[in-house]
């Protein structure tokens, strides 16, 4: 869910970006004959083997922290892999097969046993730091404790506190806590083994463990907050200096030995990092060639998108599904919204494509959704409950409407009703959004009135917290998800899962607490098979849409451009629909 | 009766009345201050443009809503989807003879209606902030100003205070403190509110200062001891003696303070505190037209001009209005 948080940084970036920026055409040396609009998105464009050079990067904002234990958004998780090693990672490809786990630091996958609650890794020999020493699996389990048990680092997420089993008395963290053996629950037999102990069944550890927090630390050289800018590196590079708001440099790793990773090429030998741009400015430099690309990965600004779908640029320009949803979550206990057939009326008369301009159209907004789970998914599953016809000349036809009317008849309000939608006050393109749904709910007589929250408390205080909600009466909730691990678990747990609902801070917005829902989502859990839970998620998916809870509006998508110059750029579903950096060189 | 030295048949008999007469036969008359300020002001011809602007701005901004098309109504068919911004016209603006100033990008919504319902919100809250810092203003400037002494000293430190209060960030605090249902207001109505308080209750010291620099020197006055001597009480003096000579410089300065204002509402708006949307509001506008100011530049120009013409408008007449109740001042 945090990395909505890149989303929302962004978000103020696009506000932020001056009208300064200078109005010069970004000429380009290309030919217009690049690899083709959308190239990338399915495969693995510009391949290439060639080394040397330095990649130039740049981003609108700066990281969380670069620090792997400290870190959230889905480009630092992507780029720290250039620095770190986890147990496992995402296959550097594109499209589908880039949703793969494949062992990275570890020699293959785990080895799940106590019905999938005790997970075995193996640590390769030979994988060194940049300090020259070697990697064991020590540093794995102290990486893990650092960034999950201490309170100094809290940026990251807290999958493995969850889910591991505690101390007898609670686990403070390695700066609390200097005890020789740490979490009991993480056990390192020998310097190449790993055995993580969950206190539940959890099939899809190995995503969890793909996540930069394994990255081996070593505890010697650990320095908590500061080490952010003293990292020691276990990839093929090494981080020369990183300035908070300026710039992160990096340079070849010399300990880094081809032999012990498989799946890195470390193609450039250096690669710059330019941080807090003007995001119109990084446009204009990535057309004129003087920068390989928005290390940020959620898109070109507004202004550029016309010049990037020129003809002469359109070949270099990418167009995924992000791996998120924009949706409306309907509030089960904000009356009259508790009545299904209420639900199913907003279903119909909530105008997508409306929304879909509103949030910047079928490009840099997104495809229309009629799913929970995205498209990029591999549990998801084409389908549509409840479809809409466009009128000519805009909005939803009459046949829609009647429909919608027809609910509300069922619902014991054909005359429409009152209740609240609420947006996210710094997120200009979601009030836009909350606007087109209001005029478009006006017609069938269902009168929404617009409540904003600023983002930073928005789950926290206001639409996070069931009691805030109920007495406000807010029935109707913006908002939008990412998943943190690319699976319909790791989609759907967070926000259709009962235990999801929490006092404050939860992301079931519309307190969906169905036990069929909860029950096939633990079954899927607990099963090692693959192919079954995939099946389950999509049927949980049309189980939450047969209850009209949730309202989904876009597949988010955005337009990436890839100058002509850069080797090996595919979309990874793995870290939200951004090119993937780790192979990625200059020519 | 009969004096030689009389001419008779002449226009110019040198009567006693004579000595009021003009040049040109014209009488002259006893002018008030009034009316010499009006006839000063009537020769000022750049002011009475800026005045004949506002007036016009606000008969638009009281009756132009209904002229114009409802202005929450959407055209999704103007938009081109791609770019979620008009097909055509001027720039990208939308521009037509059903929609004169085009319309928004994404929503298709008619401009010329969001700018008139916009200049409402604009001329509402800069009014209201601008009487509420009035009222404050004057009858604390004029307490410290007349009392003098620890009155004085308390009232003078509350202003520096008060000007040393960084009002955008408190702005922006307060709003989101607020939260919807306080003080029994919701939606606009509150926001409003908010935006009332915080514009004039936060300006009032300059006011203050000016009616306290005034009342100084105006206690001091002769009429000012007359009254006084002849046992008038404190309250007769302030009101009747002191308040009647402080119109002029409140007069200016409130026109002048009304643009101010209008500005700060239309920063508050585009830092996305101002009045709820879809409610337009020109400060608002502008939020939105900055990502799009390479793909929809009118949407840029056309609050901004709105926001400039009116700026303009209240600082010329402010201007005139100022040298024509006190040449001095210039």
């Amino acid at each position: 869910m945090k990395l909505m948080r890149s989303i929302s940084a962004l978000a103020a970036g696009v506000l932020a970006a001056g009208a300064l920026a200078a109005c010069g055409g970004g000429d380009s040396d290309g030919s217009g004959e690049g690899p083709g609009f959308n190239a990338a998105v399915n495969e693995v464009a510009n391949v290439s083997d060639k080394k040397g050079g330095t990649l130039r990067l740049a981003s609108s904002d700066d990281w969380d922290s670069p620090d792997p234990g400290n870190q959230y958004y889905a480009f630092a998780q992507n780029f720290s892999r250039l620095y770190g090693r986890a147990l496992t990672t995402f296959k550097p490809a594109a499209g589908k097969e880039s949703l793969e786990v494949i062992p990275d630091l570890a020699t293959g996958l785990g080895t799940p046993s106590n019905g999938s609650k005790t997970w075995t890794y193996k640590i390769r020999t030979g994988v060194k730091f940049s300090d020259g020493t070697t990697v064991t699996s020590k540093d794995v389990k102290y990486a893990v404790e650092r960034s999950n048990f201490s309170k100094e680092l809290q940026l990251g997420p807290k999958y493995f506190k969850q889910y591991l089993v505690d101390n007898e008395e609670p686990y403070k963290g390695p700066y609390d806590d200097d005890s020789e053996q740490g979490l009991e629950s993480i056990e390192t037999p020998d310097d190449q083994t790993i055995v993580f102990n969950l206190n539940e069944p959890f099939s899809e550890f190995d995503y969890l463990v793909a996540m930069s927090q394994t990255m081996p630390v070593p505890k010697a050289k650990d320095t908590g907050l500061k080490y952010e800018t003293a990292i020691v590196s276990s990839g093929p590079y090494k981080v020369d200096s990183y300035q908070r708001g300026k710039q992160m440099t990096l340079s070849r790793n010399p300990h880094w030995d081809k032999n012990t990773d498989p799946i890195r090429k470390a193609l450039p030998d250096k690669i710059t990092v330019e941080l807090k741009q003007n995001g119109d400015d990084i446009d204009q430099r990535l057309l004129s060639g003087d920068l390989e690309m928005d290390i940020a990965g959620v898109g070109v600004q507004a202004a550029a998108q016309p010049k990037v779908l020129a003809a002469d640029q359109k070949p270099y320009v990418d167009n995924p599904v992000q791996g998120y949803l924009r949706y409306m979550a309907l509030n089960q206990h904000v009356k009259p919204l508790d009545n299904v057939h209420c639900r199913r009326a907003v279903q119909y008369a909530t105008d997508k494509v409306a929304a879909q301009t509103a949030y910047g159209g079928p490009l840099a907004g997104g495809d229309v959704a009629t799913t929970v789970q995205p498209t990029n998914l591999e549990s998801y599953q084409k389908f549509d409950l409840y479809p809409q016809q466009q009128a000519e000349g805009g909005g939803l036809d009459q046949a829609t409407i009647a429909k919608a009317k027809q609910e509300l008849q069922e619902c014991g309000q054909p005359n429409g009703f009152s209740t609240k939608i609420s947006a996210r006050s710094d997120r200009d393109k979601e009030v836009a959004m909350a606007q087109a749904i209001q005029q478009a709910l006006k017609k069938v007589g269902i009168n929404a009135s617009i409540v904003q929250y600023p983002a930073g408390d928005y789950f926290n205080k206001f639409v996070g917290v069931p009691d805030y909600v109920h007495e406000h009466g807010i029935g109707m909730i913006l908002m939008a998800w990412a998943p943190d691990w690319p699976t319909g678990y790791g989609f759907l747990q967070q926000i259709v899962h009962g235990s999801a609902i929490k006092p404050s801070g939860g992301t079931n917005l519309s307190e969906l607490d169905d036990s069929k829902i909860n029950e096939a989502l633990d079954n899927a859990i607990s099963n090692t098979d693959k192919a079954a839970r995939t099946k389950i998620y999509g049927e949980v998916d049309k189980m939450v849409m047969e209850n009209a809870s949730i309202v989904p509006l876009i597949y988010a998508k955005a337009l990436l451009y890839r100058p002509a110059n850069v080797t090996n750029v595919g979309i990874t579903g793995g870290y939200g629909g951004m090119y993937d950096y780790l192979n990625m060189g200059v020519e | 009766m009969a004096a030689p030295i009389e001419v008779t048949g002449s226009d110019s008999e040198a009567q006693p009345e004579s000595v009021l007469e003009g040049m040109q036969g014209k009488k002259i008359q006893g002018r008030s201050l009034g009316q010499i300020a009006w006839m000063r002001l009537k020769r000022d011809k750049v002011a009475l443009t800026g005045g004949g602007v506002v007036i016009l701005l606000i008969l638009i901004a009281i009756f132009g809503p209904f002229f114009v098309q409802d202005p929450l109504a959407y055209h999704q068919n103007l938009i081109d989807p791609t770019y979620s911004r008009p097909k055509d016209g001027i720039w990208h603006s939308g521009i037509s003879a059903e929609h004169l100033l085009g319309v928004e990008p994404g929503t298709g919504r008619d401009m010329l209606a969001r700018i008139v319902y916009g200049a409402r919100i604009s001329l509402l809250v800069s009014f209201l902030a601008t009487l509420l810092s009035v009222i404050l203003g004057t009858i604390l400037g004029i307490t410290a100003g007349y009392f003098g002494g620890w009155v004085d000293y308390l009232i003078s430190r509350a202003m520096d205070a008060f000007l040393a209060f960084p009002l955008l960030l408190f702005a922006i605090a307060l709003v989101g403190v607020v939260t919807d249902g306080s003080f029994g207001l919701s939606g606009n109505g509150l926001r409003v509110s908010v935006l009332v308080f915080v514009i004039g209750f936060f300006n009032w010291p300059y006011i203050g200062r000016i009616v306290r620099g005034q009342t100084l020197s105006l206690r001091e006055r002769e009429f000012v001891d007359a009254a006084r001597s002849m046992g008038a009480r404190n309250g007769y003096i302030l009101f009747k003696e002191v308040l009647p000579n402080l119109v002029a410089p409140i007069l200016v300065y409130s026109t002048l303070l009304i643009p101010t204002n209008i500005l700060f509402e239309a920063a508050l708006s585009f830092l996305g505190v101002g009045v709820i949307p879809p409610t337009p509001s020109w400060g608002g506008m502008l939020t939105l037209a900055v990502p799009l100011y390479a793909t929809a530049p009118m949407y840029m120009i056309i609050p901004g001009m709105a926001i400039f013409i009116t700026v303009l408008a209240f600082n010329l007449f402010g201007d005139g209005l100022r040298d024509a109740l006190d040449p001095r001042a210039k």
